[in-house]
């Protein structure tokens, strides 16, 4: 096995699975520990049959367009490169499998018949790199409009407007796409009518109160009961993996904030630990902290945003302002100790932006000393009410193993009885010297969602409570060359000092050659990207896999069956962000 | 009473109902506001109560617009339904002793007629915008008031049978030595469960359901004709308070202060309950709806019924 990057600070090392040793074509590691292993397009569905039986969540499936990139030493000869993340509940392990495609009409066999939720990431994946998935049931675009010319994360594809011509639009070319937004309910997999029953078509969103941003449901029903839903997302696709390959390492963190943008520096956390593990960049224990402590407070805020309008959703009217004013103290903590409200942007590669201010205890006691009280409010407001349940247990059931099977992760996860945090399964930042539950619950219904997430907040308290009390001194910055420039009172008196610091405030840090990704527990599920260097000051590819993307395909198998009201219980239960689907 | 005083008195009663109705509106989110931990209105004027008629001049000013697709004359004379039929409800409301435009003796049968005529109102709107947002919310509103209708009526003959009259006037002074709350504690629940119901408001707005339906029925309505639908609804809410302080809570009645004033004060207290229910309970699911109306409410008001039935004939000395 050779490494493909210089090995960080010693991330666990995943086992290799066995079962498939011999179909892999050449094994390597990942920064992160995780051992990647090529394989034949031809063999993909039989090795996947035989992984899934211990790896059995797809937590990631994407494509690197290889074309441009220069450090590939040991790697196979390959155009696309599709990556298939693979993750073992069981085993508490990771493997990752390369498909190496050749030519600019890739192909490779789709494995939506293993993993329901390998559908959309196929169709991403088609839409963005042109990789055609055999056997796929409905290879469209997911992100991008049906008319769009290429695929957008080819490297050949222009990033910016300025590269292309200037955007018009003729009589023609209108009616084309006027044309392209006809609903067809055919093409979307419905029926017109059965035997005795003409069906109504609804168009639920783009804009509608209840789909939380800009996402379209098309509703067949029977009545007022659904008999099928079908997802329309890639109205708030913003090519956040294209803006990675044109920004710096320090200047993409903005960009990450605004994926889930009800999670602030918890986006920050997944991307600069991933670029840590990379460069191997230690980062010192007061950072860490810093660091749980806010991701903490974001998730708090997050889950608030979800309790009040999971209220709202039901038709409760009152909750979301009484959270939403706790949620506004909240950023008040926030604003005084980084600047920012909801994305602050505050962590830095090897640490944060600044040290904690002066006071910041008082505020962060005052508040979690405050919220007990409230909490409890809310619970015999919201939670215990008998209407609130009535239309909220027993509605969108989904069994663990349909979870497991669709990509589920995150506290909906949990809600179907499964205690996996990665938190406490993989402690990052320093989270295994905190003590704190994994809340979870059994029905795997809308209710169990809220009780799980409700629960969360509690023990998000807890560790706040402990950083506070024991939050370390120290740098709050690593010193490693790649996080920090050169330090300040030599640049005058030596050359090298000078150009070093010129550089990496001019250009940015040139990261070592290598990859590696590292999943955290965000506020809605597991989230990782997966960084590429290609020995650049600038990402070679990034990968973003976020927890709604997954859990929003779920929506057509939960809500089948049931009526109007309940799907929207449903949305409110599942807690996404569409910038956090799209992108 | 001449008949000047009389068309001078509808005359104050209609333009001080759509007067309080519009102040309701400022009303009601000033309150809500308050309990929610927040402002509510509070910049024009004293309390920003001059918002009412910023809100009256803004809608005053909006493009009377008609979708090309509706059904143009049903969808302009649906408004209009709600705010007559509400408006005529009031004819029958004793506010006073003698002061009432007309004290029929089926006044409460007028009532309930003109509250059912006022359905007719948020299914046609709906029906007519061929929307389907609208079409689904006057679906429900027709399902919801049918059933509501029922025992709407039937909650309130316990209170028929106690006072032995449906004139209004007289139900007031059958209260002199009990108020109807007292006796009829059923009949109350009920009635209130389906005056919300009948008014269409929060935990009972399915029709309109904006989680769920947009704005349900009236999602193609704008400017003043959306207006109206609100002016009804305000209307109906204010009706069904002032019935509600007829029929159980002794009306006029009361010691010191001039009857009217008892009467006004009673009626906003049932308001101010009604607005609190509002930021208060999560609506519920239209088949749970359905069954509660079929299930609980019908007979919890035949069982009422009954008993009260049972009791007056002991009282009169019918039993054997």
């Amino acid at each position: 096995m050779n490494s493909i990057a210089s090995v960080a600070t010693s991330p666990k090392l995943h086992p290799k699975p066995d079962a498939i040793a011999g179909f892999v074509r050449v094994g390597q590691l990942g920064a992160d520990g995780v051992p990647t292993l090529w394989i034949d397009a031809a063999d993909i569905p039989s090795v996947m049959t035989t992984l899934k039986t211990d790896y059995a969540l797809l937590h990631d499936l994407f494509v690197i367009d290889e074309r441009l990139r220069q450090h590939r030493e040991g790697q196979p000869a390959s155009d696309f490169t599709v990556v298939y993340h693979l993750m073992s509940f069981r085993l508490n392990a990771d493997v990752r499998l390369k498909v190496a495609l050749v030519g600019d009409n890739p192909s490779v066999p789709s494995i939506c018949s293993i993993w329901p939720s390998a559908n959309w990431y196929e169709r991403e994946a088609w839409d963005m790199f042109g990789v055609v998935f055999a056997g796929h049931p409905n290879l469209r675009r997911i992100l991008l409009p049906p008319t769009w010319q290429g695929h957008a994360l080819r490297k050949e594809h222009p990033a910016r407007a300025t590269e292309m011509e200037p955007y018009s639009i003729d009589q023609d070319r209108l009616d084309y796409e006027q044309e392209a937004l006809r609903f067809i309910p055919e093409e979307w997999g419905m029926q017109r009518r059965n035997d005795d029953t003409e069906f109504m078509f609804l168009n639920l969103g783009p804009n509608h109160p209840s789909v939380h941003g800009v996402f379209r449901i098309a509703l067949q029903l029977d009545g007022e009961v659904v008999v099928d839903a079908v997802p329309d997302i890639g109205y708030h696709h913003r090519g956040a993996e294209k803006m990675a390959e044109r920004q710096s390492w320090h200047s993409f963190i903005p960009y990450t904030d605004r994926i889930d943008y009800l999670g602030g520096v918890m986006n920050n956390l997944a991307y600069v630990q991933a670029v840590e593990q990379m460069a191997g960049i230690t980062v010192p224990p007061r950072a860490q902290m810093i660091r749980v402590m806010l991701a903490e407070l974001f998730r708090i805020s997050s889950h608030l945003v979800f309790y009040g309008t999971f209220a709202q959703d039901v038709g409760q009217m009152s909750p979301v302002f009484y959270m939403f004013a706790d949620r506004e103290r909240l950023f008040g903590i926030i604003e005084a100790i980084t600047g920012g409200r909801m994305h602050p942007a505050w962590f830095r590669i090897g640490g944060v932006a600044q040290d904690l201010p002066r006071g910041w205890d008082t505020l962060v006691r005052d508040f979690i000393d405050s919220m007990p009280k409230r909490l409890h409010d809310w619970d015999r407001m919201a939670m215990r009410n008998s209407i609130l349940k009535r239309r909220t247990q027993g509605i969108g059931r989904c069994t663990l193993d349909e979870a497991i099977d669709w990509g589920i992760t995150g506290p909906s996860l949990r809600a179907c009885g499964l205690d996996w945090d990665l938190r406490k399964k993989r402690p990052y930042s320093g989270y295994e010297q905190f003590e704190f539950d994994v809340p979870t619950a059994t029905g795997g219904d809308c209710y169990d969602r809220a009780v799980v997430r409700v629960e969360e907040i509690w023990q998000s308290l807890k560790i706040i409570r402990q950083c506070v009390d024991n939050m370390p001194e120290g740098p709050y910055k690593s010193d490693h060359s790649l996080a920090v420039p050169p330090v300040k009172d030599r640049t005058m008196q030596d050359i090298d000092t000078l150009i070093n610091h010129f550089l990496s405030v001019s250009w940015g840090p040139v990261m070592p050659a290598g990859e590696g990704c590292f999943p955290i527990e965000a506020t809605k599920g597991q989230n990782a990207y997966h960084v590429i260097s290609d020995g650049g000051t600038m990402s070679y590819r990034t990968r973003i896999r976020t927890p709604s993307f997954p859990h929003l395909q779920t929506i057509p198998l939960l809500s089948r069956g049931l009526m109007v009201p309940d799907l929207i219980a449903i949305i409110a239960s599942i807690d996404f962000v569409m910038a956090d689907v799209d992108r | 009473m001449d008949e000047l005083k009389v068309v001078a008195f509808i005359v104050a009663l209609v333009g001080g109902a759509v007067g309080a109705a519009a102040v309701m509106t400022w009303f009601e989110r000033r309150m809500l506001g308050i309990w929610q931990d927040r402002l509510g209105p509070n910049r024009i004027g004293p309390f920003g109560i001059v918002l009412v008629a910023a809100d009256m001049l803004k809608l005053l000013g909006k493009h009377d617009w008609i979708p090309p697709f509706a059904d143009r004359p049903v969808f302009v004379l649906a408004p209009t339904a709600i705010v007559i039929a509400m408006m005529l409800g009031f004819a029958v409301v004793p506010f006073a002793p003698d002061l009432v435009v007309i004290d029929m003796n089926v006044g409460l049968l007028f009532f309930l007629a003109m509250t059912s005529l006022a359905v007719y109102s948020v299914l046609l709107g709906g029906l007519a915008s061929n929307n389907k947002y609208a079409l689904l919310g006057g679906l429900r509103s027709a399902a919801q008031m049918v059933s509501y209708e029922v025992f709407m009526g039937l909650s309130l003959m316990g209170v028929v049978m106690l006072a032995g009259s449906f004139s209004l006037p007289t139900i007031v002074e059958a209260q002199s030595q009990l108020w109807f709350a007292i006796t009829q504690p059923l009949g109350l629940f009920v009635f209130i469960i389906a005056g919300l119901a009948e008014s269409h408001r929060l935990p009972f707005d399915l029709p309109e359901a904006e989680h769920e339906l947009t704005a349900g029925f009236h999602t193609e309505y704008g400017g003043m004709k959306f207006a109206m639908f609100m002016l009804g609804e305000y209307l109906g809410l204010m009706l069904i308070s002032c019935m509600i302080t007829t029929l159980f809570l002794g009306g006029w009645l009361g010691p010191v202060l001039p009857p009217i004033v008892w009467f006004f004060l009673k009626t906003f207290v049932v308001i101010l309950f009604f607005i609190l229910l509002r930021a208060a309970i999560p609506r519920p699911r239209y088949d749970q709806l359905m069954s509660l109306g079929w299930k609980v409410m019908l007979p919890i008001t035949l069982i009422n019924l009954m008993l009260t039935g049972a009791i007056a004939l002991w009282q009169s000395g019918g039993m054997p």
